[in-house]
Protein backbone atom coordinates (compact mmCIF):
# COMPACT_ATOMS: atom_id res chain seq x y z
CA UNK A 1 0.00 0.00 0.00
CA UNK A 2 2.83 2.64 1.26
CA UNK A 3 4.77 1.17 -2.04
CA UNK A 4 1.82 2.00 -3.91
CA UNK A 5 1.56 5.81 -2.60
CA UNK A 6 5.29 6.45 -3.14
CA UNK A 7 5.18 4.82 -6.81
CA UNK A 8 2.40 6.92 -7.75
CA UNK A 9 4.39 10.48 -5.58
CA UNK A 10 7.16 9.56 -8.26
CA UNK A 11 5.53 9.33 -10.85
CA UNK A 12 3.57 13.05 -10.67
CA UNK A 13 6.79 14.30 -9.47
CA UNK A 14 8.70 13.33 -12.36
CA UNK A 15 5.89 14.86 -14.79
CA UNK A 16 5.86 17.57 -12.60
CA UNK A 17 9.77 17.57 -13.51
CA UNK A 18 9.34 17.45 -17.08
CA UNK A 19 6.63 19.99 -17.31
CA UNK A 20 8.00 22.65 -15.29
CA UNK A 21 9.02 25.76 -16.98
CA UNK A 22 11.56 27.06 -14.37
CA UNK A 23 14.88 25.08 -14.48
CA UNK A 24 15.59 25.05 -10.69
CA UNK A 25 11.90 23.88 -9.87
CA UNK A 26 12.60 20.99 -12.03
CA UNK A 27 15.66 19.86 -10.52
CA UNK A 28 13.66 20.61 -6.79
CA UNK A 29 11.05 18.59 -8.25
CA UNK A 30 13.74 15.61 -9.29
CA UNK A 31 15.22 15.61 -6.15
CA UNK A 32 11.74 14.53 -4.43
CA UNK A 33 11.44 11.75 -6.71
CA UNK A 34 14.76 10.21 -6.00
CA UNK A 35 13.78 11.09 -2.08
CA UNK A 36 10.72 8.67 -2.96
CA UNK A 37 13.29 6.36 -4.77
CA UNK A 38 14.95 5.71 -1.64
CA UNK A 39 12.17 5.49 0.63
CA UNK A 40 10.83 2.83 -1.78
CA UNK A 41 14.07 1.06 -1.49
CA UNK A 42 13.38 1.29 2.44
CA UNK A 43 10.19 -0.23 2.11
CA UNK A 44 11.35 -3.06 0.30
CA UNK A 45 13.87 -3.71 3.07
CA UNK A 46 17.15 -2.75 1.36
CA UNK A 47 18.60 -0.33 3.76
CA UNK A 48 21.92 0.08 2.75
CA UNK A 49 20.76 0.64 -1.11
CA UNK A 50 18.08 3.19 0.80
CA UNK A 51 21.44 5.14 2.32
CA UNK A 52 23.42 5.11 -0.87
CA UNK A 53 20.42 6.34 -2.84
CA UNK A 54 19.97 8.71 -0.58
CA UNK A 55 23.84 10.30 -0.51
CA UNK A 56 23.60 9.64 -4.43
CA UNK A 57 20.85 12.36 -4.49
CA UNK A 58 22.24 14.87 -2.63
CA UNK A 59 25.50 15.04 -4.57
CA UNK A 60 23.89 15.09 -7.58
CA UNK A 61 21.40 17.81 -6.47
CA UNK A 62 24.53 20.48 -5.55
CA UNK A 63 25.76 19.62 -8.69
CA UNK A 64 22.52 20.60 -10.94
CA UNK A 65 22.01 23.50 -8.53
CA UNK A 66 25.70 24.50 -8.50
CA UNK A 67 25.55 23.86 -12.28
CA UNK A 68 22.29 26.03 -12.90
CA UNK A 69 22.85 29.06 -10.96
CA UNK A 70 26.11 30.67 -12.63
CA UNK A 71 25.69 33.73 -10.77
CA UNK A 72 27.17 34.18 -7.10
CA UNK A 73 23.99 33.52 -4.43
CA UNK A 74 22.82 36.41 -2.42
CA UNK A 75 23.43 35.89 1.53
CA UNK A 76 21.38 37.98 3.55
CA UNK A 77 23.05 38.38 6.76
CA UNK A 78 21.09 41.09 9.09
CA UNK A 79 18.05 41.07 10.43
CA UNK A 80 17.35 36.92 11.11
CA UNK A 81 19.86 35.97 13.60
CA UNK A 82 17.96 35.51 16.71
CA UNK A 83 15.66 32.97 14.39
CA UNK A 84 18.69 31.45 13.50
CA UNK A 85 20.27 30.72 16.04
CA UNK A 86 16.93 29.50 17.92
CA UNK A 87 16.31 27.20 15.66
CA UNK A 88 20.15 25.59 14.86
CA UNK A 89 20.14 24.94 18.88
CA UNK A 90 16.43 23.44 18.63
CA UNK A 91 17.39 21.48 15.89
CA UNK A 92 20.94 20.42 17.52
CA UNK A 93 18.87 19.97 20.90
CA UNK A 94 15.79 17.16 19.75
CA UNK A 95 18.91 15.53 17.42
CA UNK A 96 20.96 15.07 20.90
CA UNK A 97 17.54 13.65 22.26
CA UNK A 98 16.75 11.44 19.73
CA UNK A 99 20.00 10.31 19.30
CA UNK A 100 20.28 9.09 23.42
CA UNK A 101 17.38 6.92 22.37
CA UNK A 102 18.13 5.47 19.62
CA UNK A 103 22.23 4.61 20.97
CA UNK A 104 20.42 2.84 23.94
CA UNK A 105 19.22 0.48 21.35
CA UNK A 106 22.57 -0.46 20.03
CA UNK A 107 24.10 -3.54 20.81
CA UNK A 108 27.19 -3.26 23.39
CA UNK A 109 30.77 -2.24 22.53
CA UNK A 110 32.55 -5.67 21.98
CA UNK A 111 29.14 -7.84 21.74
CA UNK A 112 28.09 -7.61 18.02
CA UNK A 113 25.21 -9.88 17.19
CA UNK A 114 26.67 -12.57 15.26
CA UNK A 115 23.28 -13.61 13.30
CA UNK A 116 24.31 -13.20 9.59
CA UNK A 117 28.34 -13.58 10.15
CA UNK A 118 28.11 -16.60 12.31
CA UNK A 119 27.14 -18.71 9.74
CA UNK A 120 29.13 -17.17 7.20
CA UNK A 121 32.27 -17.94 9.72
CA UNK A 122 30.64 -21.32 9.98
CA UNK A 123 30.15 -22.65 6.81
CA UNK A 124 32.22 -20.44 4.63
CA UNK A 125 35.16 -22.80 4.20
CA UNK A 126 33.23 -25.46 3.54
CA UNK A 127 31.18 -23.95 1.28
CA UNK A 128 33.32 -21.93 -0.96
CA UNK A 129 36.53 -23.75 -0.72
CA UNK A 130 38.37 -20.28 0.26
CA UNK A 131 40.39 -19.81 3.47
CA UNK A 132 40.51 -16.50 3.05
CA UNK A 133 36.98 -15.08 4.51
CA UNK A 134 36.93 -11.98 3.47
CA UNK A 135 36.91 -12.91 -0.32
CA UNK A 136 34.51 -16.30 0.25
CA UNK A 137 32.10 -12.92 1.21
CA UNK A 138 32.69 -10.74 -1.76
CA UNK A 139 32.69 -13.01 -4.34
CA UNK A 140 30.79 -15.88 -3.52
CA UNK A 141 28.21 -14.74 -1.01
CA UNK A 142 27.83 -11.12 -2.10
CA UNK A 143 29.11 -12.05 -5.70
CA UNK A 144 26.16 -9.98 -7.29
CA UNK A 145 27.46 -6.61 -5.24
CA UNK A 146 30.99 -6.80 -6.34
CA UNK A 147 29.75 -7.43 -9.99
CA UNK A 148 27.45 -3.95 -9.78
CA UNK A 149 30.83 -2.43 -7.47
CA UNK A 150 33.01 -3.14 -10.55
CA UNK A 151 30.08 -1.98 -13.29
CA UNK A 152 30.21 1.23 -11.10
CA UNK A 153 34.07 1.92 -11.54
CA UNK A 154 33.97 1.22 -15.30
CA UNK A 155 30.87 3.62 -15.64
CA UNK A 156 33.12 6.31 -13.94
CA UNK A 157 36.05 5.50 -16.23
CA UNK A 158 34.29 5.68 -19.48
CA UNK A 159 32.67 9.23 -18.58
CA UNK A 160 35.79 10.42 -17.04
CA UNK A 161 37.32 9.61 -20.75
CA UNK A 162 34.38 10.92 -22.68
CA UNK A 163 34.91 14.38 -20.64
CA UNK A 164 38.44 14.95 -20.79
CA UNK A 165 39.30 14.03 -24.92
CA UNK A 166 40.77 15.58 -26.99
CA UNK A 167 38.99 15.04 -30.18
CA UNK A 168 35.23 16.10 -30.08
CA UNK A 169 32.25 17.84 -31.82
CA UNK A 170 32.21 21.40 -30.84
CA UNK A 171 28.89 22.99 -31.55
CA UNK A 172 29.29 26.20 -33.64
CA UNK A 173 25.95 28.00 -33.86
CA UNK A 174 27.29 29.99 -37.34
CA UNK A 175 28.14 26.37 -39.40
CA UNK A 176 25.55 23.91 -37.45
CA UNK A 177 27.97 21.10 -36.16
CA UNK A 178 31.41 19.79 -37.39
CA UNK B 1 65.77 4.86 -24.15
CA UNK B 2 67.02 8.28 -24.20
CA UNK B 3 68.47 9.35 -21.04
CA UNK B 4 67.64 13.20 -20.98
CA UNK B 5 64.01 12.30 -20.52
CA UNK B 6 62.34 11.17 -16.62
CA UNK B 7 64.47 11.26 -13.38
CA UNK B 8 68.18 11.08 -12.52
CA UNK B 9 70.34 7.82 -12.84
CA UNK B 10 69.89 6.41 -9.55
CA UNK B 11 65.88 6.45 -9.36
CA UNK B 12 66.20 4.72 -12.94
CA UNK B 13 68.12 2.18 -12.18
CA UNK B 14 66.48 1.33 -8.80
CA UNK B 15 63.07 1.58 -11.10
CA UNK B 16 64.57 -1.27 -12.99
CA UNK B 17 65.66 -3.70 -10.55
CA UNK B 18 62.26 -3.17 -8.81
CA UNK B 19 59.88 -3.16 -11.64
CA UNK B 20 59.58 -6.94 -12.20
CA UNK B 21 59.51 -7.66 -9.11
CA UNK B 22 56.85 -5.67 -7.80
CA UNK B 23 54.83 -7.44 -10.72
CA UNK B 24 55.41 -10.81 -9.70
CA UNK B 25 54.22 -9.41 -6.40
CA UNK B 26 50.90 -8.00 -7.89
CA UNK B 27 50.37 -11.29 -9.58
CA UNK B 28 50.88 -12.91 -6.79
CA UNK B 29 48.64 -11.10 -4.50
CA UNK B 30 45.68 -11.47 -7.04
CA UNK B 31 45.85 -15.04 -7.43
CA UNK B 32 46.44 -16.15 -3.65
CA UNK B 33 43.58 -14.12 -2.83
CA UNK B 34 41.15 -16.74 -1.70
CA UNK B 35 43.96 -17.87 0.78
CA UNK B 36 45.57 -15.07 1.94
CA UNK B 37 44.84 -11.36 2.55
CA UNK B 38 44.97 -9.58 -0.75
CA UNK B 39 42.97 -9.85 -3.65
CA UNK B 40 41.68 -9.08 -7.01
CA UNK B 41 41.55 -5.20 -6.65
CA UNK B 42 44.72 -4.77 -4.38
CA UNK B 43 46.60 -6.90 -7.03
CA UNK B 44 45.44 -5.12 -10.15
CA UNK B 45 46.43 -1.76 -8.26
CA UNK B 46 49.81 -2.84 -7.70
CA UNK B 47 50.19 -3.78 -11.33
CA UNK B 48 49.52 -0.36 -11.62
CA UNK B 49 51.62 1.16 -9.63
CA UNK B 50 54.64 -0.71 -11.07
CA UNK B 51 53.60 0.59 -14.51
CA UNK B 52 52.95 4.55 -13.04
CA UNK B 53 56.40 4.14 -11.65
CA UNK B 54 57.94 3.32 -15.22
CA UNK B 55 56.40 6.27 -16.27
CA UNK B 56 57.85 8.49 -13.72
CA UNK B 57 61.22 7.28 -13.91
CA UNK B 58 61.56 7.00 -17.81
CA UNK B 59 58.68 9.86 -18.95
CA UNK B 60 55.34 8.69 -20.75
CA UNK B 61 56.62 8.33 -23.95
CA UNK B 62 58.26 4.67 -23.30
CA UNK B 63 55.24 3.66 -21.48
CA UNK B 64 52.70 5.02 -23.77
CA UNK B 65 54.27 2.84 -26.65
CA UNK B 66 53.58 -0.44 -25.25
CA UNK B 67 50.18 0.48 -23.52
CA UNK B 68 48.44 3.24 -24.81
CA UNK B 69 44.91 4.38 -24.27
CA UNK B 70 42.57 2.46 -27.04
CA UNK B 71 44.51 -0.97 -25.39
CA UNK B 72 43.88 0.16 -21.78
CA UNK B 73 40.15 0.48 -22.63
CA UNK B 74 40.15 -3.11 -24.49
CA UNK B 75 41.58 -4.52 -21.75
CA UNK B 76 39.41 -2.92 -19.40
CA UNK B 77 36.27 -3.54 -21.14
CA UNK B 78 37.34 -7.25 -21.23
CA UNK B 79 38.00 -7.31 -17.78
CA UNK B 80 34.89 -6.17 -17.23
CA UNK B 81 33.10 -9.03 -19.96
CA UNK B 82 34.81 -11.64 -18.43
CA UNK B 83 33.37 -11.30 -14.61
CA UNK B 84 29.87 -10.74 -16.06
CA UNK B 85 30.14 -14.25 -17.79
CA UNK B 86 31.53 -15.80 -15.12
CA UNK B 87 29.23 -13.98 -12.23
CA UNK B 88 26.40 -15.33 -14.70
CA UNK B 89 27.30 -18.86 -15.51
CA UNK B 90 27.88 -19.01 -11.12
CA UNK B 91 24.18 -17.88 -11.19
CA UNK B 92 23.26 -20.55 -13.99
CA UNK B 93 24.97 -23.61 -12.52
CA UNK B 94 25.15 -23.36 -9.11
CA UNK B 95 27.70 -26.26 -8.07
CA UNK B 96 30.31 -25.68 -10.39
CA UNK B 97 30.73 -22.00 -8.41
CA UNK B 98 31.43 -24.57 -5.08
CA UNK B 99 35.23 -25.16 -4.16
CA UNK B 100 36.52 -28.66 -4.07
CA UNK B 101 37.85 -30.54 -1.32
CA UNK B 102 41.38 -29.22 -1.74
CA UNK B 103 41.41 -26.08 0.65
CA UNK B 104 44.54 -24.55 0.16
CA UNK B 105 45.28 -24.92 -3.39
CA UNK B 106 45.47 -22.26 -5.94
CA UNK B 107 42.69 -23.33 -8.35
CA UNK B 108 41.04 -24.79 -5.34
CA UNK B 109 38.14 -22.34 -4.69
CA UNK B 110 35.84 -23.03 -7.51
CA UNK B 111 35.42 -19.47 -9.17
CA UNK B 112 36.69 -17.24 -6.70
CA UNK B 113 40.19 -17.26 -8.66
CA UNK B 114 38.63 -16.66 -11.82
CA UNK B 115 36.55 -13.52 -10.77
CA UNK B 116 40.27 -12.39 -8.91
CA UNK B 117 42.07 -12.32 -12.34
CA UNK B 118 38.80 -10.53 -14.48
CA UNK B 119 38.28 -7.98 -11.37
CA UNK B 120 43.03 -7.40 -11.13
CA UNK B 121 42.60 -6.98 -14.98
CA UNK B 122 39.68 -4.62 -14.97
CA UNK B 123 40.41 -2.50 -12.01
CA UNK B 124 43.96 -2.21 -13.33
CA UNK B 125 43.91 -1.37 -16.75
CA UNK B 126 41.10 1.30 -15.10
CA UNK B 127 42.76 2.72 -12.63
CA UNK B 128 45.56 3.34 -15.17
CA UNK B 129 43.47 5.08 -17.71
CA UNK B 130 42.32 6.98 -14.87
CA UNK B 131 45.62 8.36 -14.03
CA UNK B 132 46.02 8.95 -18.29
CA UNK B 133 42.92 10.74 -18.19
CA UNK B 134 43.51 13.07 -14.90
CA UNK B 135 46.90 13.69 -15.33
CA UNK B 136 48.41 13.32 -18.73
CA UNK B 137 45.33 14.77 -20.71
CA UNK B 138 44.88 18.03 -18.43
CA UNK B 139 48.52 18.53 -18.84
CA UNK B 140 48.87 18.52 -22.59
CA UNK B 141 46.05 20.81 -22.45
CA UNK B 142 47.96 23.43 -20.06
CA UNK B 143 50.81 22.82 -22.18
CA UNK B 144 48.68 24.25 -25.55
Amino acid sequence: MELHLILLFMICASVAAVESKDLISGVITLSAAGLGLSLAFLILKAPNLAITQLVVEILYVIILIRAIINKDLVLIKDGRWLFNTISTFLFIGSFLIFAFFALKELPNFGQPIMKVAGEYLKSGLGQTGSANIVTAITLNFRSLDTLVETAILFTAIIGVLAIIRKVGKIYDPEKGKR
Amino acid sequence: MSNEKGMSLIVKTVTRLTFGLIIIYGIYIVLRGHISPGGGFAGGVIITLSFILLMLAFGKDNVLKKLNQSRCLTFSSLGALIFLFIATAGFINKQKAVGGKEHFAIFGAGLIPLCDIAVSVMVGTGLFLMFFALVLLVEEKEGK
